[in-house]
């Protein structure tokens, strides 16, 4: 490895004992042996294997469920219904003052996504589990589904999600989280062109290698131990408490190795309908998502839809970016309306500029709830950024990367939402990467500095 | 359920069972043997987490069915180290940082090996091709197909 030395040079000593250096990973040697315990690296005598009936409609009314069937299958332990939840409506980020509390552990009187979860099954052996759930019949009432965010937004559109009484997340600032900085019509006034373009994306799985689950174990103590691959301890213990409306010093979650998360194990979806199986059954509980599910019930990446508009200078100066951005939530909050207000935090990027203003609105549609991945709320706006910055750099006959030099952000400036520039090196990596993809710049742009503007 | 009998080698102990008929070699392993490093990813022959070596030959132990096995000498990551003395492979994956998450190392390191017991010297193309049935979603590929070239010319190192 090379470290380029010269780039804050003197911001740092240069005493490195451990930075160029190769570390063994300390969990290395666990994983090629195959020692490493994931979650479902165990067994337990009598366990149950937990396994959900789910939705086959976007949206639909309950009429009724008829579990007699199922109840008769050989191997069926126990079947879960809503009224066994003891606290069954909720929202993940409830003790961070999101709300109001949106979901239904398992659905009442109506289903709001394709896989949404229902009865849940334990029984003996998977298979058991599997074809007892096939006996459960659900009466359902289809209704029109709304699945894109421009459906949920029209006046007329069938409303997703009664708990919020219309099709976005209402804000304390309102309808939608806004950043006012400057005067954006003011901007687009003394602009030398202005360019307006809308950019969408579609859901991501993350797909990770190991699918999410739990097995969870009744303690003679009267604690559940709770073998989880959550990416998420405290938020799995805080909502279960809730749930479950159990102390939590009863609720024992270890965590560990995780199989490949990206976000993708943020939820909290399976623990505590598992353990409410161990409690009210006294056996172990396994419920681990099939691959099928991990890629249709899981939460994905959220779909988005932004509206950039920018007015640009012909020396290159951006002076003015407005932002309309749309998160599709799916059905339910989960983590979308704070990744809607991440979304507006980060607008305009990486940039300086002096007029900004954004909206940014979380959408619920009838599609599966959307949640936590790899910088939700900012890598689809990064991505429409910079797509948008290289078609003004064309508009205006300027290199692309010479043009995002001329609007990098550097320590000191403001930001959109107030904040003071600290420790940005968007010139010094723009620098580097010239010469990697001998790209190259004019000279005064290899002499500037994320720590001074040229006098 | 009727159970069957099955018996064969793993990692060369002699293992003798009685399993549900249908039963998969995956859950035999796991859940009967505690053989928990082979691992379950997809349960349908996609992402190569399950591999072992059957009789020399890479399978895909969620869809072989256990009773399938009788008689077989069955390889898994979980005994390729001697005592105190790691694979070439393994040694090559925990230094060229070719782990991430571990959950596909196993597999990987199984289809890593039935190519260099048929073809000591790969070439970068016959790497790719060997762990083509395996994910890595961490995508740590090129560390993988590093390491196993690593492990290959250590074998020859140590052969000369």
């Amino acid at each position: 490895m090379e470290l380029r030395k010269q780039y804050f040079s003197d911001e740092r000593k240069d005493d490195l004992k451990e930075i160029g250096q190769p570390r063994p990973r300390s969990d290395s040697l666990g994983h090629v042996t195959g020692t490493t315990a994931f979650f479902a690296d165990r067994t337990f005598p009598g366990l149950l294997h937990l396994k959900m009936v789910r939705s086959p409609h976007h949206h639909a009314r309950i009429r009724g469920i008829d579990l007699s069937e199922a109840e008769k299958h050989p191997g069926v332990a126990r079947i879960l219904t809503a009224k066994d939840v003891p606290h069954n409506v909720y929202t993940i980020l409830t003790l961070i003052q999101v709300g109001p509390e949106d979901e239904t552990v398992l659905a009442t009187d109506k289903v709001r996504w394709k896989g949404e979860a229902i009865v849940a099954i334990l029984a003996d052996s998977e298979r058991a589990a599997h074809e007892a759930a096939a006996k459960v019949k659900v009466d359902y009432e289809v209704l029109d589904p709304v699945l894109s965010i421009d459906d949920a937004l029209k006046p007329d559109a069938p409303i997703v999600n009664e708990y919020h009484g219309q099709n976005f997340y209402r804000y304390d600032s309102g309808a939608c989280r806004k950043v006012r900085f400057g005067d954006v019509e003011a901007g687009f006034a003394g602009a030398d062109h202005i360019l307006e373009q809308t950019y969408s994306s579609a859901p991501i799985e993350h797909a990770p290698t190991e699918t999410t689950g739990c097995i969870v174990v009744p303690e003679g103590s009267g604690r559940f131990t709770c073998y989880t691959n959550t990416q998420a301890m405290f938020f799995t213990l805080d909502n279960t408490s809730i749930i479950l409306q159990m102390d939590g010093a009863k609720l024992h979650m270890v965590g560990g190795t995780v199989g490949g998360g990206f976000g993708g194990k943020v939820d909290v979806i399976v623990e505590p309908i598992a353990i409410l199986g161990a409690k009210l059954t006294g056996r172990p509980v396994s419920f681990i998502y099939s691959r099928h599910e991990e890629m249709q019930i899981s939460s994905p990446r959220a779909a988005e839809k932004l509206v950039i508009k920018d007015g640009v200078m012909n020396d290159g100066r951006i002076v003015a970016r407005y932002v309309k951005a749309y998160i599709d939530a799916g059905a339910y909050s989960r983590h979308s309306p704070y990744g809607a207000q991440k979304s507006a935090a980060h607008f305009p990027g990486p940039y300086t500029i002096p007029n900004v203003s954004v909206d940014s609105y979380c959408v619920y549609t009838n599609r599966t709830p959307s949640s936590a991945m790899r910088g939700f709320g900012v890598t689809i706006g990064d991505f429409a950024l910079e797509v948008q910055m290289d078609k003004l750099a064309r508009l205006i006959a300027m290199d692309p990367l010479e043009f995002r030099f001329v609007n990098a952000y550097r320590d000191g400036d403001i930001k959109a939402h107030r904040q003071p520039t600290e420790g940005a090196a968007l010139i010094e990596c723009m620098q580097e990467a010239s010469r990697a993809a001998n790209w190259p710049v004019a000279d005064q742009y290899l002499k500037m500095s994320s720590a001074k503007r040229e006098a | 359920m009727a159970r069957v009998p099955v018996q064969f080698t793993l990692n060369g102990e002699e293992k003798a069972e009685f399993v549900e008929s249908g039963v998969t070699l995956l859950k035999a392993l796991r859940d009967k043997i505690g053989d928990m490093s082979v691992k379950g990813g997809c349960q349908q022959g996609t992402c190569g987490s399950c591999s072992v070596i059957i009789d020399g030959e890479l399978r895909l132990s969620c869809l072989t069915l256990a009773e399938s096995c009788n008689g077989a000498a069955i390889e898994t990551t979980g005994g390729l180290a001697e005592p105190g003395a790691l694979h070439p492979l393994q040694h090559a994956f925990a230094d060229g940082f070719a782990t991430q998450c571990g959950f596909c190392t196993p597999g990987m390191i199984m289809a890593a090996k039935a190519l260099l017991d048929r073809n000591p010297s790969p070439s970068r193309e016959d790497v790719v091709e060997a762990i083509s049935g395996n994910i890595c979603r961490c995508t740590g590929y090129e560390p993988i197909i590093q390491a196993i070239l690593d492990a290959s010319r250590a074998n020859s190192l140590s052969v000369a």
